[in-house]
């Protein structure tokens, strides 16, 4: 099994979550992150005082799926949130050694179900 | 002080008493014609009687000071909020509080003996003892202050404004001080600062007051004294502790703003109830306080989208604030017109005052010398510079009015003795507290934030501060 683990700009979450609902990925964790990466930060004044900020809001989506569908979801996440500019974000993929589905117990890809 | 207003107007009324009181008499008339006849029968000795020497009270003057009583209280809540939202989501609570408690602080104070002090009859510095504890502050109009309210209702007006500006001198120094040490301050700094200086300025026989130095609001006594004691004591606590990552930016602008409207909206009874009655003064009043605030809180973003290329919403909010501040000593004696230029003026000299803190290097956290002490600082000028019998009689003519600079030089005197008082006082209270309970909080608690080391509580359940993790452990094992 694989974790797919994507960075991507908070307004494209929803289009993301539709394109893997319409593969039949409905398990998902998403979170508000905030990092820093090639994209500028951006400068704020409040009463004069300058503050730069360079960790950006990003969302970060987790999927586990079985190995063989991976690549197919990590590339759907990459074609629905790209726009093209510096800041689209990033897509990892790892390992999962296990998973148990903490209601019934079960173990391995059934629990993915 | 000739500028006291507080009894210039009363003598006012008295002085023209036909005038204003016949079209009042029948205005009463008039509404009391539609209730039942018993009643209009006693409305009408009333106001027959009204039109007497004797002080009377006025019911048009009277409901007019009760609401202003109650709009000026509401600004203690409003500057809490305004102030609150520009710190830290884990010192809200601590800011909001330290305006909050001078309700309670200093209307027992006021009620005992500040009132007293401040007011009664006594020498050129400091008011006498005979109305310690209210006794003699009653239903009865007291003719120098205003011969058609009654004196305790009067007494109450003055107490909202003794409440609320040892709370403005909190912004300066927000997120640092002990919460024990801040009310022994504000208590002392009551009676040793605030209580002189309303005595001087608008207390019978007080010395500016006798001198003809014009403060219609509180400009000096209110803003000075306290835009001054805030500078003097964020130098005396030092600097706030920013840690290296830490994001010093407001939490919340959208709660300073609600602060800001509530401020504006109460400013209307601070000066349009400083005529203490109901009439053209007030009215006049009124507009340029809304006018001073509408046109400094506009030059202020205007003098940012020039400087920082943006329009901001706190530089809206500072701007209406600096406005207020800067008519509150000119508001009864200056037109509409005047009232643009102090609003301009002041929006200027704020702006640029509030950067001296990065040149100079202290801390006043929430710019209260710069919008208070310098806007109360140009606003007492101005009224030397825009004052005019045309619009207050019992006022005086400043320079653009023909009066020369014997104004401007009155309303020197009233500045220099308001940042006198305000600095040699602040700074002996501010080492006695630090002798006897110490100033600061310690540096772990300044981290943890205020919130949870002054108070025990967090502003926002969930909020995602260090401090947070002993908080949930304790709920879930409670």
């Amino acid at each position: 099994m694989t974790k797919v683990e994507a960075l991507i700009r908070p307004q494209k979450l929803d289009e993301v979550k539709a394109a893997l609902t319409d593969m039949g990925i409905r398990g998902m964790t998403v979170s508000e992150v905030r990092g820093a990466g090639k994209q500028r930060g951006f400068t704020q004044h409040y009463r004069g005082a300058e503050y730069t900020v360079n960790l950006i809001q990003k969302i970060k989506l987790e999927v586990v799926v079985a190995d063989a569908d991976a690549r197919k979801v990590a590339q759907t996440i990459a074609t629905t949130a790209r726009t093209g500019e510096i800041g689209d974000g990033k897509i990892f993929l790892m390992p999962v050694a296990e998973v148990i589905r903490i209601r019934t117990g079960e173990e391995g890809e059934t629990a993915l179900q | 002080m000739l500028g006291s207003p507080r009894s210039l107007v009363a003598a006012g009324d008295k002085a023209d008493a036909c005038a204003p009181s016949a079209p009042k008499s029948w205005g009463w008339s008039r509404r009391a014609a539609g209730l039942a006849a018993p009643l209009l029968l006693l409305l009408i000795p009333s106001t027959a009687m009204a039109q007497g020497d004797a002080p009377k009270i006025d019911s048009g003057d009277t409901a007019w000071l009760l609401v202003s009583t109650a709009l000026v209280m509401l600004m203690t809540p409003g500057l809490a909020l305004f102030y609150g939202g520009m710190v830290r989501a884990k010192n809200v609570l601590n800011t909001l509080m330290q305006s909050f408690i001078a309700l309670s602080v200093v209307t027992v104070l006021w009620i005992v003996c500040g009132y007293s002090l401040a007011f009664a009859k006594g020498s050129p510095i400091l008011g006498g003892l005979q109305w310690l504890g209210l006794r003699g502050v009653g239903q009865e109009p007291y003719a120098f202050y205003g011969a058609t309210v009654p004196h305790e209702l009067f007494m109450a007006y003055q107490l909202m404004f003794a409440i609320i500006t040892p709370a403005l001198i909190s912004g300066a120094i927000a997120d640092r001080m002990k919460f024990g040490s801040y009310l022994l301050f504000v208590t002392i700094w009551s009676l040793v600062v605030y209580t002189p200086m309303a005595h001087m300025v608008w207390g019978e026989g007080g010395f500016l007051r006798d001198l003809g130095a014009l403060d219609f609001a509180g400009g000096t006594v209110v803003h000075i004294t306290s835009g001054v004691s805030a500078l003097v004591l964020a130098i005396m606590l030092g600097k706030r502790k920013a840690g290296f990552a830490e994001d010093m930016r407001p939490h919340s602008l959208p709660m300073t703003l609600i602060g800001t409207g509530l401020l504006w909206f109460g400013w209307f009874g601070f000066n349009g109830g400083s005529a203490i009655g109901s009439n053209g003064l007030a009215a006049s009043a009124f507009v340029v306080t809304h006018i001073a605030a509408a046109v400094a809180g506009g030059v202020w973003v205007a003098i940012e989208w020039i400087a920082y290329k943006r329009p901001t919403a706190l530089g809206l909010a500072t701007g209406a604030v600096a406005g207020l501040v800067a008519i509150t000593p000119a508001s009864g004696f200056v037109g509409p017109m005047a009232a643009v230029a102090i609003g301009a003026g002041v929006a200027v000299i704020s702006f640029f005052a509030i950067r001296l803190k990065s040149v100079l290097k202290y801390d006043d956290a929430l710019d209260v010398f710069g919008v208070h002490g310098v806007g109360g600082a140009w606003g007492a000028l101005a009224t030397g510079i825009f004052a005019s019998k045309a619009i207050n009689p019992l006022g005086a003519d400043g320079l653009l009015a023909g009066g020369g600079f014997a104004l401007i030089g009155k309303q020197l005197a009233g500045i220099g003795v308001a940042i006198a008082v305000a600095a040699v006082g602040t700074v002996l209270i501010g080492l006695l507290v630090k002798a006897v309970l110490g100033l600061r909080v310690t540096g772990d608690e300044e981290d943890a934030g205020l919130d949870l080391t002054q108070h025990g509580e967090s502003g926002y359940a969930g909020a995602s501060t260090g401090s947070e993790s002993p908080a949930v452990v304790a709920g879930m094992h409670g």
